[in-house]
């Protein structure tokens, strides 16, 4: 029998729909290989073995009496859990969220389940999504299936370890200055960030509410596509949420399958992101596809972006202001963990001060007093106000961009994973490795990230980030798989076939209970 | 501060000039909430009303309630304030247990509503005219409830319930600029104005405006500026004062309380201030200064609103007649004299008043009744007058004693059955058999017998002593029960004992 697991989404779509496979069997297949493997990977923090399997039946049932069924329904996935499930733990991978089961579904949530998809589990995360490699989870870091004494990348490891390690062939992810993309770009896997506004926000645990977007984690651009047609689309719920309507990304997926669908793009360079300081291997791998494109018709265009230089530096100042100001309600009086002050009377005041002294991790404080100080009066216009300038003018930069090409790369991340703890007393190295994902979330635009290719110096994942204007999220997907097609029959495989085979624990977990 | 330590009123104002200012906050009374579907309820059980949006959940996203927008819109036009092409919601954080996400989602720099003008009129006849800086929307509070320690204080309390179903619901907030020149007016001022506000926006129909339900609640700024110097004095806020008799009492208390103090040497905390309606004082809050910084930054979760200029003239062809044209309007039309109309406003019975005029009864008589009988029985009954009888009932009633079918002591039992809830006017009448008696038959039947009873009364009115009529007439009416029109049982008793003209 075929190996389940190691089967794109598309794939598995075909087998359950000819009922060559049922989902129970996809499902206990992935759960049985996070049992093996996890413990080891720690992509999960939470794994739902009884409800996927029972989900799962569900499915198989309906399709068994002959009720239409989406595409991706009886596919498992991942989900990250700075999404709300009500049936599932959801920590943001923050203690004081410790054990919160909550009483809602976020909307991506509720439309997953409703197309059918069956929920594995709760993926890992730097706590609130503030970092680059997962080692900030109040939960132990996810390791990176490539060499696991690496990062994963960050904030969404998690989900990136659990597809590229064949955990999930699915996964949700929320990317706010990168943390879909680079965490693909460093596991091998797909990684995309939509237009905001083109996924609901609602019932996820907000972090830059002007930045944040969930966004699909997969191994193929097509797979992502398929998600990104189930998440995708207007929500009442969200006020941020576009009303437009929305092409099919899983048609204009395909449409970059067909021969000659790179003849005549204009692909923007970006000068600014175009690898200065970067790891040598990660440039290499940028220069080698760049020529690859033009070999296959593509437009090499070099553009300037001026006003990144400063993306970074407005990036630290609007999220650390949106997340001191979110954060506010993790405040012990209706959900979550509850600590008493050592001493001295309970006030609620001192109970919440207790109660976020034990329950935010070093980033999260961080980010809480930059953000707290970016906001103060007498600080606001010097701080916050410029930084919103600042992120018009990466806009205009944008615009201008996209009025001379129709679309843009740039290395995923400066560089390969790097080893845990390398990073972690210096905040600011850690936050420069968000800078060629940054700009995107800054001005709203839709991003992807997919493998280019092995680093020669140590034979890790490097990542291609492609950008499409704002709304033009069905370009990124057509020139996406055209990309992924060229790469992959230049290689003659897959990038993630060359990853190492995980070996299975001795015990295999889930004869002890699932963690 | 006991009262004793007061400055007596007028030597206050010989030595101070007070500056007032006002926020008043409404509460409109939509359907749902401003940021949520929840209910907009008023007494539901704790915490019913709620939803991962307004108990702040980790996820929880606000979605504008557009009603809310209109009503505010609305609000913001008959304030004569200017509406905003482009606002935005901000919020404003700090940390309280009854402020579900720790910010309130309210509105900065970029207010729905500003530059308005509101003129009252004072019992002397002064005319005010109190600016409006602003009125903007933002998200009332949940209800903290402290259990243990003294009566309800978070002082000493053992522990604290809080119900959020007051969280979320849509207030309007209008702030006043600085008020000057009040003097001795300055608690009238503040009446009049919170009276002012309360009756535009129950005009607009856009809040219940029951200021014991704190739909509407004030927050009054008073501070002393010495006579001959132009240096503002330090302010104090006394917040949540929720009548308007409390309103005035508040701001004469601070006048008084103030110049106490300065007169002593002493200094002015700048700080809000409990107002205690049982002892008429304000008591210490806590400080509040300039510095207060809540961090307010555009609220990233919600879209500009950014009203059509088209959609606000619509709304504007939507107000109701301001009620101080309309009142000025009324009195002349009805040729009430001040003290008659003062009645009427003060009862709350314009409303009804109007309504009945409407349904064809006579100014005065309406206003009789209404401020008469009707509210004599309410008050016995403990509930508002309009609530007792609808205008149209109380118009036939007056039309039936005008047609001589009812006395006044008649119409007084008939209303009664009517509130009884036995029908209309008319039906009372008949079920009750309370009518005039028109006939003369029975009428010269009692008469006769009453005269043949008081022989010397007979005498004396036919000597000419016709007062002495009136014997016979008491006598006549308690024989039919009331139900005799006595000035027809005069002539009648006249005529019988031969004296008629």
């Amino acid at each position: 029998m075929t190996n389940l697991i190691k089967l794109s989404a598309a794939d598995l779509s075909g087998l359950l729909a000819d009922r060559s496979v049922s989902s129970v069997e996809v499902t206990r297949a992935h759960l049985d290989h996070i049992a093996a493997v996890d413990t080891d990977v720690h992509a999960f923090l939470h794994v739902a073995r009884d409800a996927a399997l029972a989900t799962a039946a569900r499915i198989d049932a309906r399709r068994a009496a002959g009720d239409v069924l989406g595409p991706l329904a009886g596919v498992p996935i991942a989900i990250k859990d700075v999404l709300a499930t009500q049936d599932m733990p959801s920590t943001a991978g923050s203690k004081i969220l410790e054990g919160w089961i909550p009483p809602y579904d976020a909307t991506v949530v509720r439309r997953v389940r409703d197309a059918g998809l069956i929920p594995l589990g709760k993926t890992n995360m730097d706590e609130f999504a503030m970092g680059s490699s997962t080692e900030f989870s109040a939960y132990g870091p996810t390791h990176n299936p490539w060499d696991l004494d690496r990062i994963p990348g960050g904030s969404g490891g998690g989900s990136a370890a659990a597809v590229s390690s064949f955990e999930a062939p699915l996964a949700l992810g929320s990317d706010t200055g990168g943390s879909i993309r680079q965490p693909a770009a460093v596991t091998g896997s797909v990684g995309v960030k939509p237009t905001y506004g083109g996924v609901s926000r609602y019932g996820s645990i907000a972090l830059a509410s002007s930045l944040d977007q969930v966004g699909p984690v997969t191994r193929t651009v097509y797979d992502a596509a398929l998600l990104h047609d189930v998440i995708g689309g207007h929500d009442p719920l969200d006020s941020t949420s576009l009303t437009d309507s929305w092409p099919s990304m899983a048609a204009a997926a395909r449409a970059g399958l067909a021969d000659g669908a790179l003849k005549g793009v204009r692909v923007g360079v970006i000068r600014e992101l175009a690898g200065e300081g970067f790891q040598p291997g990660v440039r290499q791998r940028f220069g080698e596809t760049l020529a690859l494109l033009a070999a296959a018709g593509a437009e090499i265009v070099q553009v300037s972006a001026p006003n990144f230089e400063y993306a970074i530096a407005a990036y630290y100042l609007i999220l650390p202001a949106e997340a001191s100001s979110n954060l506010a309600r993790f405040d012990s009086v209706r959900f979550g963990i509850r600590v008493n002050p050592a001493e001295g009377p309970l006030t609620s005041e001192r109970v919440m001060a207790a109660t976020r002294d034990a329950g935010f991790g070093p980033e999260v404080k961080r980010r809480i007093i930059l953000g707290t100080y970016a906001l103060s009066a007498g600080y606001y216009d010097a701080y916050y106000g410029s930084a919103q300038k600042v992120r018009t003018l990466i806009q205009r930069d944008f615009d201008a961009a996209f009025a001379q090409v129709d679309v843009l790369v740039s290395p995923s991340a400066p560089t390969t994973a790097f080893k845990f703890g390398e990073k972690m007393t210096d905040p600011m190295a850690m936050y420069l490795n968000d800078v060629t994902t940054i700009p995107a979330n800054l001005a709203g635009v839709p991003g992807m990230s997919l493998p280019m290719g092995l680093a020669p110096e140590d034979g890790l994942p490097v990542g291609l980030q492609i950008m499409a204007p704002a709304k033009l999220d069905a370009r990124l997907y057509t020139f996406g798989a055209a990309v992924e097609r060229l790469l992959e029959a230049t290689w003659g495989h897959t990038l993630l076939s060359q990853a190492p085979e995980l070996a299975p624990t001795e015990m295999f977990a889930s004869e002890e209970g699932v963690v | 501060m006991k009262k004793a330590e007061l400055m007596d009123y007028d030597k206050a104002l010989e030595l101070f000039e007070p500056v007032l200012g006002f926020e008043v906050h409404v509460e409109l009374n939509t359907k749902t909430k401003m940021f949520c579907g929840c209910a907009n309820e008023f007494g539901q059980g704790a915490n019913t009303n709620t939803c991962p949006t307004c108990l702040g959940l980790p996820g929880g996203l606000p979605q504008v309630n557009a009603k809310a927008i209109e009503s505010s819109i609305r609000l913001g036009l008959a304030l004569g304030c200017e509406i905003a092409e482009y606002s935005r919601f901000a919020r404003k954080n700090y940390f309280y247990p009854d402020t579900a996400k720790n910010f309130q989602t309210s509105q900065y720099d970029e207010p729905i509503a500003f530059n308005g003008q509101l003129t009252i009129e004072l019992e002397s006849g002064r005319l005010v005219t109190v600016d409006i800086e602003r009125a903007h929307m933002e998200d009332d509070a949940g209800k903290l409830t402290h259990v243990g320690g003294q009566a309800g204080r978070i002082q000493g309390a053992d522990y604290s319930l809080v119900d959020y179903n007051r969280g979320g619901v849509p207030l309007v907030e209008i702030v006043t600029r600085m008020i000057e020149g009040g003097e001795a007016d300055s608690p009238e001022i503040g009446r009049s104005y919170v009276a002012a506000i309360r009756e535009i926006v129950k005009g607009l129909g856009v809040s219940n405006a029951r200021m014991e339900e704190g739909n509407v609640r004030c927050d009054a700024n008073v501070s002393l500026r010495p006579r001959g110097s132009n240096i503002l004095g330090t302010r104090t806020e006394t917040k949540n004062v929720n009548s308007l008799r409390s309103v005035e009492r508040a701001v004469r208390y601070e006048i008084q309380r103030q110049a106490a103090l300065l007169a002593a040497g002493g200094t002015i905390t700048q700080e809000t201030r409990h107002w205690h309606e049982d002892t008429g004082i304000t008591s210490a809050g806590r400080p509040k200064s300039d510095a207060d910084d809540y961090r307010y930054f555009p609220e990233p979760d919600l879209v500009p609103v950014a009203p059509s200029r088209e959609w606000v003239e619509e709304l504007r062809a939507t107000l109701p007649e301001p009620p101080a044209a309309r009142r000025k309007r009324l009195q002349a039309d009805w040729g009430f004299a001040n003290l008659e109309f003062q009645d009427v406003v003060n009862s709350d019975l314009l409303d009804a008043v109007e309504a009945t005029i409407a349904a064809g009864a006579a100014a005065q008589a309406a206003r009789k009744w209404w401020t008469g009988e009707i509210a004599r029985l309410a008050n016995v009954a403990g509930v508002a007058a309009h609530s007792l009888v609808h205008p149209v009932q109380v118009a036939a009633l007056i039309e039936l004693v005008v047609a001589g079918t009812l006395t006044d002591r008649l119409a007084r039992q008939v209303l009664e059955g009517v509130i009884a809830g036995e029908g209309t006017p008319l039906e009372v009448v008949e079920l009750r058999g309370l009518a005039v008696v028109s006939d003369d038959g029975p009428l010269i039947a009692a008469i006769d017998e009453a005269l043949a009873a008081q022989p010397d009364v007979l005498a004396k009115i036919r000597v000419g002593k016709v007062q002495a009529a009136g014997a016979v007439i008491g006598a006549v009416m308690k024989a039919m029960r009331g139900q005799a029109d006595a000035a027809r049982v005069r002539e009648l008793v006249l005529e019988r004992a031969g004296t008629a003209q």
